[in-house]
């Protein structure tokens, strides 16, 4: 059974004028100690997905309705005491600006050891204990010191890999990680990038990487989910998303990285812009920056559809796939 | 192309070995120091660069990478004239532009537009489209006819994909990516020969990074601009530019062709920042492991910056700061290891 299961995940945002919807009945799984990626620009609803699962959704959002079984239980229908028992205990999460997470006025082993004993009957030395073992698995130097120490005597690079220290701290199952390097700069990037790997494969942690660069999802993940305004147009396996791209906006999206083209060439650009979410298109919502779009795009939305070993939500992708089937048949 | 009758142009922009400090103790107060049972005065520094030296030659695109705070932005800045370097010069077209006034520097500042990273402060959200893009030629241009002046800002917006219809309204109507055409369409209205961009991508999406990128590249073309482009992003900086400088606090570490450095480079720092960089293939990449982290550019390491972190550092670079030396195929690289033949 997978550890998490959501089905037709729907989120909306109750606004003065109308209720927009942020996230269209969203449906995947994940396997214990698999590691996702959802990827998208900014706009696509893959925050709002890491919010949605640990129901951390703050009004005007809500989840309209979908299923999130986590564990054998729907976590949608969970009261909040439940849930504080679930967050940070089994599900855990990592953003991208450390300064947000991180208390400024309390030391980074006050943090730590709270978090410890707002879970476990612990003696506040043990607590310490566990801290400073988890400190140790991020590798970070000198860590008796850095529990006495705050948030901003550390830089970016210590303080995220303190975030991921704190989010294994109870063990959890699932580590739901929002942009984390996105803040870092390149060499400190690879290093947290190295680390995180290395402790969801030694911890048998799920892991579901929402990030918008290709590069970090595909040196991370096995699945990846491809989200385009509020919605999944594709899924698979990581190497065949990024090897063997279906949707147009997948293929878009890694034609228009400069190292696919010569250099002081003209990059392959997606014509326009994601649309808002107040002004979504009829039919698929690339459809207008799409170069395949027929009639038929831009009047009814393509559901989403397995083919080969991809989930791909779109026409061109299914009429290409019936000319062949129809071929073989002959 | 080299026109033997004359004597050979000078480079459009030339840094002489600029520094720039930050005073971090602005008031009295702060500068008094109780230190070996007496009150001192003393004053600290942020070395933001330090003896920096560039030439950037008509129709390059010249690339400054490094990570944050190495001061690439300072550089962009002391070459724009929003800073006065602490010492060293600056040259443009053959004259010193780093002592003027700010009347005197008028003329140069047509000739020279900058393009900033964040399209959300960079344009007045007071002003329309129309207004934003005609002051400047306005400013530059006090005699031209408002008709003309309007002429030009519609040559200018359909140059650069700007919607004539968007005239009237507002910055807060866009999104960042139409933002930032708008700022690259300001910029190239009073036709500047060239244009210092400050991490102009950094905050788009990857699909309106390739739409700006391109339009960059087009007014390059169409327009004969020469580039000084800011950036961190080494993607960019292998499509963009013809020359990479590589700064590591405030120190050009190697400067070569974008080609050259990117097929072979020599400096440890160049190196493990290329190795880190994400790959969209199987598996990590083995990439190189700095050890600790960048120094505090308030007291700066006595030799090599690249020292504290580097696995070739010895006695000599702890103690000598390298000078950058011509390497064989061209490139600039400040490093005594490479210079020993240390790495291989």
């Amino acid at each position: 059974m997978s550890l998490l299961s959501v089905r037709d995940l729907t989120v909306k945002f109750a606004m003065r004028s109308q209720t927009v919807t942020a996230l269209h009945q969203i449906s995947f799984d994940l396997a214990r100690g698999e590691r996702l990626g959802i990827v998208g620009e900014s706009g696509a609803g893959k925050s709002i997905t890491g919010f949605a699962l640990m129901k951390l959704l703050s009004a005007p959002g809500y989840i309209d309705s979908g299923t999130i079984q986590f564990d054998g239980t729907d976590i949608t229908q969970a009261p909040e005491a439940q849930m504080r028992q679930i967050r940070g205990n089994r599900i855990a999460m990592v953003f991208q600006d450390p300064m947000v997470t991180l208390n400024p006025v309390l030391t980074i082993g006050q943090q730590m050891v709270e978090t410890l004993r707002a879970h476990r009957k612990l003696s506040r030395r043990d607590a310490q204990e566990i801290a400073l073992t988890k400190l140790r698995e991020v590798q970070i130097a000198a860590p008796e010191l850095r529990l006495k120490q705050y948030p901003h005597e550390l830089s970016g690079g210590m303080r995220q890999r303190i975030i991921i220290a704190m989010a294994l701290l109870l063990d959890p199952d699932l580590i739901i990680a929002d942009e984390p390097t996105t803040a870092l700069d390149v060499t400190i990037q690879a290093d947290i990038m190295e680390l995180l790997l290395k402790l969801c494969q030694a911890n048998k942690v799920g892991l579901i990487l929402i990030t918008h660069d290709l590069g970090v999802v595909s040196q991370l993940t096995e699945r990846t989910l491809v989200m385009y305004a509020g919605r999944i147009v594709e899924a698979g396996k990581t190497r065949e998303i990024i090897n063997d791209p279906q949707h147009p906006y997948t293929q878009g999206l890694i034609n228009a990285l400069p190292q696919q083209t010569l250099p002081g060439q003209m990059l392959k650009q997606i014509p326009g812009a994601m649309p808002v979410l107040t002004d979504i298109p009829p039919g698929c919502p690339f459809s207008p920056r799409c170069a395949f779009a027929l009639a038929e795009c831009r009047r009814l939305l393509p559901q989403i559809m397995q083919q080969g070993s991809s989930e791909v939500a779109c026409h061109e992708v299914n009429r290409l796939h019936s000319d062949l089937l129809l071929e073989e048949g002959r | 192309m080299k026109d033997t009758m004359t004597a050979p142009e000078p480079p459009l922009l030339e840094l002489r070995g600029v520094e720039k400090r930050f005073a971090l103790d602005q008031s009295l107060l702060e500068r008094l120091r109780f230190r070996d049972g007496r009150l001192r005065m003393d004053r600290r520094e942020v070395h933001a660069v330090n003896n920096v030296s560039l030439t950037v030659n008509r129709g390059e695109a010249l690339c400054v990478v490094g990570e944050t705070g190495c001061g690439k932005s300072t550089v962009a800045r002391l070459v724009a004239g929003l800073l006065a370097p602490s010492a060293g010069e600056v040259r443009y077209a053959g004259a010193r532009i780093d002592n003027q006034s700010r009347r005197d520097l008028a003329p140069l500042r047509r000739r020279m537009q900058m393009i900033f990273q964040n399209p959300y402060a960079s344009l007045n959200p007071r002003m329309t489209i129309a207004q934003a893009l005609e002051e400047p030629v306005r400013y530059h241009n006090p005699d031209l006819a408002p008709v003309d002046v309007r002429a030009k800002v519609l040559e200018v917006m359909q140059a650069v994909g700007v919607d004539p219809s968007w005239r009237d309204r507002y910055p807060h109507e866009f999104s960042g990516g139409q933002r930032q055409r708008i700022a690259i369409a300001r910029a190239l209205t009073v036709d500047p020969e060239f244009i210092i961009a400050d991490e102009p991508l950094a905050a788009l999406d990857v699909s309106i990074q390739a739409q700006v990128l391109n339009l960059m590249l087009e007014a390059k073309v169409a327009r004969g601009l020469t580039y000084l482009f800011i950036t961190h992003d080494l993607s960019v900086v292998q499509h963009f530019g013809t020359r990479v400088a590589v700064l590591y606090l405030g120190t050009v570490c190697e400067l070569a062709d974008t080609a050259t450095l990117f097929a072979a480079p020599k400096h440890p720092y160049t190196r493990a920042l290329l190795s880190a960089v994400p790959q969209m293939r199987d598996g990590m990449p083995d990439h190189i492991r700095l050890k600790g982290e960048i120094p505090t550019p308030i007291t700066l390491p006595k030799g090599c910056p690249f020292e504290t972190r580097c696995a070739y550092a010895d006695q000599r670079c702890r103690v000598e700061k390298p000078r950058p030396q011509q390497q064989r195929d061209g490139s600039l690289v400040a490093c005594h290891a490479v210079e020993e033949g240390r790495v291989d």
